[in-house]
This record gives structure tokens, sequence and C-alpha cells, in this order.
């Protein structure tokens, strides 16, 4: 493969923060994103946690010079407007350039926030319920919409595989950039927390009533969250020319799937241990120089155990340091492995690793456990990010210190 | 570049292992074209099979086709398109939602997620191979064969198992009436270009594909390129894509012998894909064929199968309507489609 794929910029939204600097601060103070359901009418208010954007789709609206055209605009495609805009905005991208610019985005339920709305008034009168409140529900709307907002035009797509989507939208970049088929990518996604999500994953008895509390022995579920992240990638080559600013390298990158359940993962971790064997094995790292893994840790019992047990089977006696980052943001599906993505690359740049809030039990059947406390000065080289989806769709990425080769 | 080298196809036609190829074109008069399901326990476990949704069986059932067809077990990779995932199950979790969340049966939530399709075909052959969906409107399969070629071209993996599939039901349906992009009421799929009422007549199906790197007794045609367009500005740069679309595959526009047209009974979306292809390729033999499947986001899944068959039969079913001479040879097959006017996607399939 010629081309190593770098990272010029980024952009995020998340309960932790509008922009990455507030994700930064939150995430070096301690400070949570979690908190009660504020944005929406459900059973479920004062009952179950949730890690919303602390921004109504007024504010986002006005936030983009949008106001007027509410109608158009999804929450999903508001958050990922808001990430992507600062992700293009860090790398200079702007219209009428004359490189190959492609938008990669991902989701899990599009624009479903209109839709759970206008679904009520269409099944008492088939003739009721305003169109624009069903016409941007599918995934590719919200990936036209951002892609229009920043007059992107020459590649785009949408990739949907529950958890792990956004991770799979950054390899597909870095694929077509080092294919030659495109010079720059803006990858990643956005997803806006739902009924339909908040219920379907209730129904599975999966959400922690205390908010996600990763691999502890006492954890009893992920909390929902929102937001968007969005890395633009480049080519190496266009990027030096230009003499742009480089945040890091993707390094790695692998996709496997466990083959097990539609929604557990298997016991022995089999898919997550392959797609970070795969990551690894692309960036030619030694395993034991790996400085910190961005873990999924949804805080399920079936998922930390599983992804635990696959990091001890890889890494052996040398396990890195790790933690989840989703105590601060919640879980954030579609959106989670590029906002893990942007954490990864902060983590790098200002070479700390971020806390597993929340985490006071070691689990037992486990020999690892997260990093509690905050380490600054702790030459972070490479960070392994995991992001494993209901499907067995399980993929990691793998982000390094940019080094001139 | 690469061969096509096994196809598993549900489709509202006779399109099932055995029933040759359109040899009859179904008729149907309902609202919209639906699917001729196999007898799923062929390719099930029934025990399975009864908590899955008709668009989880429809997929499974056509990858498992697929498979035999190609005489392959284990693919490389499992990459699936759908512009809408489960609707049946979407609208299951919408009405309990109604119900003050009432909602306490998880299958149609787990089965409502996109990704559904391609993580159970994997979970049945146990296949831990790289896994994907696309989901972007009409170029849902066609991302996918865009990731199988670039995973066949840097060897990541020999044998891609890739599809579309998409589902349409009663509720759905009457949504997108309200749009009057489409057929208000029931018509004869055969009158489709005849019929004069106004609006795109609406289908759905599922189809796999092997996609190889080498060429086999099986294979049935050279997937040459794909090509996806968004938002050309006219019809004369969408022409003028098409023909780039050809040079940079080393043709020129003259070397394509046939279109399979993207029309689909809507005047206006009609009079704009007549007039791309003229422009781009004026010699080249035309071709409707979607009153036989009807219009969904990953119909150009049944225009390749319908590719794939014509070249490697030498010979085009009385199904398809003409718009124009037949062609002298079928060495290359051009699939034009497109969302709403707006994205076009173009497929070239090679003898």
């Amino acid at each position: 493969m010629g081309n190593r794929v770098v990272i010029t910029g980024y952009g995020i939204i998340s309960s932790i923060g509008i922009n990455a600097a507030e994700v930064l601060q939150s995430l070096t103070e301690g400070i949570s994103g979690i908190g009660g359901i504020t944005r929406f009418k459900t059973i479920h208010k004062g009952k179950l946690p949730l890690a919303e954007v602390k921004k109504s789709d007024e504010e986002l609206l006005e936030l983009f010079g949008l106001t007027g055209k509410k109608k158009n605009y999804t929450r999903t495609s508001l958050l990922g407007i808001a990430a992507a805009s600062q992700a293009v905005l860090m790398a200079g991208i702007k219209p009428g350039q004359k490189h190959r610019t492609g938008f990669i985005s991902a989701n899990t339920v599009g624009g479903m926030d209109r839709t759970e709305d206008f679904y009520p008034l269409f099944l008492e009168n088939p003739s009721k319920g305003k169109l624009s409140g069903v016409i941007n529900h599918d995934c590719g709307d919200s990936t036209d919409k951002i892609a229009g907002f920043l007059e992107i035009d020459d590649f785009i797509t949408t990739i949907s595989t529950a958890c792990s989507s956004s991770a799979n939208a950054i390899m597909l970049g870095a694929e077509m950039i080092k294919a030659g088929m495109l010079d720059r990518v803006v990858a990643g996604g956005t997803d806006a927390v739902t009924r339909f999500t908040l219920n379907g994953f209730n129904t599975l008895m999966i959400l922690d009533k205390e908010g996600c509390r990763p691999f502890d022995e006492n954890r009893a579920g992920l909390t929902i969250g929102e937001g968007s992240a969005f890395l633009v990638l480049e080519a190496e080559e266009t990027a030096l020319k230009e003499g742009k600013t480089i945040a890091g390298l993707l390094s790695g990158y692998g996709n496997a799937n466990d083959a097990y359940h539609q929604t557990a993962s298997s016991p022995d971790g089999i898919g997550a241990g392959l797609a970070m064997a795969k990551a690894i094995e692309m960036s030619g790292v030694v395993p034991g120089n790996i400085s910190y893994i961005n873990a999924h840790g949804t805080g399920t019992q079936n998922n930390d155990l599983s992804e635990g047990i696959a990091i001890q089977r890889l890494f052996g006696d040398n396990v890195p340091p790790f933690s989840s980052t989703k105590p601060y943001t919640g879980h954030t599906l579609g959106a989670a492995a590029a906002i893990e993505a942007v954490i990864s690359l902060l983590s790098i740049s200002h070479n700390c690793i971020f806390p597993n809030l929340r985490w006071i039990t070691p689990m037992k059947e486990l020999f690892i456990r997260p990093v509690a406390c905050l380490q600054r000065d702790a030459g972070v080289e490479h960070v392994l990010s995991n992001s494993f989806g209901f499907g067995g769709n399980n993929s990691s990425l793998l982000f390094s210190k940019y080094k001139p080769l | 570049m690469a061969y096509i080298n096994g196809i598993g196809i549900i489709s509202p036609q006779n399109t099932l292992p055995g029933s040759g190829f359109l040899v009859t074109p179904v008729e149907h008069k309902g609202e919209f074209l639906k699917c001729i399901e196999p007898v799923y326990k062929s390719y099930i476990d029934p025990i399975a099979s009864r908590r899955m949704s008709r668009l989880i069986k429809m997929g499974i059932s056509a990858a498992k086709i697929c498979l035999l067809d190609a005489g392959l077990e284990m693919p490389d990779a499992i990459i699936t398109g759908t512009g809408l995932g489960s609707v049946e199950d979407t609208e299951k979790i919408l009405g309990e939602l109604t119900r003050e969340e009432r909602f306490l049966n998880p299958t149609p939530f787990i089965q409502s997620t996109y990704n559904t399709i391609s993580s159970q075909i994997a979970i049945n052959l146990r296949c831990h191979q790289y896994n994907s969906t696309y989901v972007h409107r009409c170029f849902s399969l066609e991302s996918c064969l865009t990731d199988a070629l670039l995973q066949i071209a840097d060897c990541t993996a020999g044998n891609v198992l890739t599809g579309g599939i998409d589902e349409m039901t009663l509720n759905h349906l009457t949504i997108i009436r309200r749009l009057g992009l489409w057929k208000p009421g029931p018509i004869r799929n055969l009158d489709l270009w005849t019929s004069g009422m106004p609006g795109a007549l609406a289908g759905e199906g599922a189809a796999y594909f092997i996609i190889s790197s080498e060429r086999t007794l099986k294979t049935y045609a050279q997937l040459t390129a794909v090509e996806t367009l968004y938002k050309p500005g006219s019809t004369s740069d969408a022409a003028a894509a098409a023909a780039h679309f050809l040079s940079g595959n080393g043709l020129s526009p003259g070397d394509v012998d046939l279109v399979l047209m993207g029309n689909d009974g809507l005047a206006e979306h009609d009079m704009v894909c007549n007039e791309i292809i003229a422009a781009a390729f004026p010699q080249a033999s035309r071709l409707l064929y979607k009153h036989l499947c009807g219009e969904y986001h990953t119909v150009s899944g049944f225009a390749m199968f319908l590719a794939a068959n014509i070249i490697q039969k030498q010979q085009i079913p009385h199904a398809l309507i003409p718009l124009s001479e037949p062609p002298g040879k079928l060495d290359h097959i051009l699939i034009h489609n497109h969302f709403r006017n707006t994205d076009h996607s173009f497929i070239l399939i090679s003898r």
C-alpha cells in the first residue's frame, strides 16, 4: 500500500461539550455528561438517565445560520453539521478546492426523531401527520444534508453497522484514499437520542438506572447518549504538500464479525480479538508498544466481560492502560466510534490517558483493571479504539502520533 | 474489476433456482410488486426462522442461494446494501411507541437494526470475516460494490458475498404515496409503460452476488466498474460523467451495447433518464425492466441479475421492453439508476 492516511481535522459534539476544547476540558476534569432526560416526553423520564447534547434543535439551527429551515433538518443532521463543520474548518477544507473530497457518514436510526412524532398522527388517520416529519426518515438523509451544508460532492455514502458504524465509515474513507480514488475524506457518524432507541434498549434490559459503570463488577448496563464526530482523513502526501498540521496517523484498522449471536457477544470475544489483531497487524506496531486502549466498554455485563477477555488473551501479561469513556459521553451508538476516535486523538495530542469514570469494584472474572485516574505525561504514542456492535459487527481503529517517514 | 461467480435472487418474478431466465413475465395486480418467496425451510432452520421477519428471511435465503450457485461455502467478506432495512419491524415498534411506550418485545427492535441481515448471514455461516452494511438510498448496493472491488483490488478478499435488499409494506406505501411520486393505486405491472397513471410503481427484492477475483466455470460476467454520481448540476453533467466513467475504464461510450434504463414510470424521472442515456450513449440499445420488479432503493440488484445473465446467455428475455433496435453484440451492459433524479449510479457489466 502506498499512501499513509493522516488526520488533519476533527470535530465533535456530545453531552460533554460542543467542540473539542470543551470535550477535552470535561475529560480532564472528570465531568460526566450523563443526567436526566430533558429533551423529549417519555414515560422513562426521571427513571432512566441519558447523555444528551445540551442544545435544542433551535439552538443548533441558530448556531449554523439555518433558522427557518427547521423542517429540513433532523437532529441527526444538525449534530452532524455541528461536528463536521468543525472538522473541515480545522483542516482548511473549503468548497471549490481542486481535491477529490468524499463524505462518508454513519448512523443507526436516521431521522427517527421526526418519524416517531409523525407516526401516531398517521396511525390515527393515514392522511394526517406532516410529511416533513417523515421524508427525512432514511439513514442517507442526514448524510445528504451534511454534505450539502459542507458542499462536498465527489463521493457520498452512509454506513450502519450498529455501534461500530462510524469506525467502518473511517475505514472506508482510508481505503478509498489508499486506492487513490479520493484525496481526502470527511468520515464519522451522528446519532440523536430517540424514544425508539431508548425503548428498544430498555426491552433488552441493558440500561443502567444509575448511569453506566463499565468494567465494574456491579455494572448494570449502558447509558444512551447522542452526538456526532467527524475526522478529516487525507493522503499524507497531500497534507504535507500543503503544509497542514497533522493531528495523527490512522495506522491500522480491522473489521471482523463475532458470528455468535444477534445481540450478545461471544464468551471468548472472538470477533473483538480478531478486529483488534487485524488493526494491530496492519499498523506494524508491536502490541506491547500500544500506549492506551479506548475500550468499547458499554457497561453491559456481556460486552465488558467479552471485551476484557479478548484484551487479556491478545495482550497477555502486557495489557496497556485501558478505559471506557462512555461514562462521560454515554453510548452514542452510530457516532460512538467517531467520538472515541476524536478522544483517542486528544489523548495523543495532549499526552494523557482519560479515566474510566464511575469505576469502583474490579470484575472478578478479569485480572485487568481500567485506568481510574487521569494520567498526564503518559507518553501516548499509539491508541487502539474499539467499537463493537449488535450483530457482532466489531471494528478497531489504531491511531498513532504522527512522525514523518 | 472482478467476476460475478454466483447469484441468489428473490424478486417479484420467477427467479428462484430452477426457474430459467425470465421465461414468462409474472403479472402482478396488487398495490405493489411483491416478492415470490422461497420455501424458507430449505435455507433456514425452521425454529430460528419462526422469529424472523420477512426481510431477514429473504436476505438469508438469497445469500444462501447465491453461495450454492457459486459452489462456495465461506466468503471472505459479507456486505449488504439496504435503503430502509426492515420496514415491518420498524413499523411494529413505532406502533408500540404510540401505546404509551408499552413496548415489551425486543425482537422487532433487534431486527430493525440495519445491519441485521449481514449479521444474520455471518451467524448462519459462522463467518468471522469483514462484515458491513451500506444504507444510502440508491447508492446502498453501489457502495457495497465499491467496497467489494476495493477489497478485491488490494487482495484483502478473494470472494465477497454482497447484495441489496429492500421490502415494501402497505403502511409505508401509504406514506410515500402522499409525496405524489408513486402510483396512487394498483395497476397491472405489465402495463406500467402504457397505463397513463402517473407515478413510479413500488416494488421490492433481494439480490446477492459472489464477486470474485478469479474467473471460474461458474462465472456469469465481469463486474467492470461502478460509479456513483452525487447531485450532478444538470442532465448534461450527468451524461458527461457517464461518458467519463467509460473512458476511466479504458472504454468509449460506443462500446456500450445495451443500457438497462433507470425509468420507473414517473414521467419526470423517465424523461431525465432518457436524456442522459441518449446524450451519453446514442448508439446503445436501451431496455426497460422496472415493470418486472418495481422501484426500490436497491433495485440495481435486479438489474445486475439481468445483466449478468444476458451476458452469460447472450440472450435478452422477451419480458424486457426495448426502447430501440436490439444490440448487434452483447459485450458491455450499463446499468443506470437514480434516486429521485438527484443522485445517479452506473454499473458496468462486461463479457
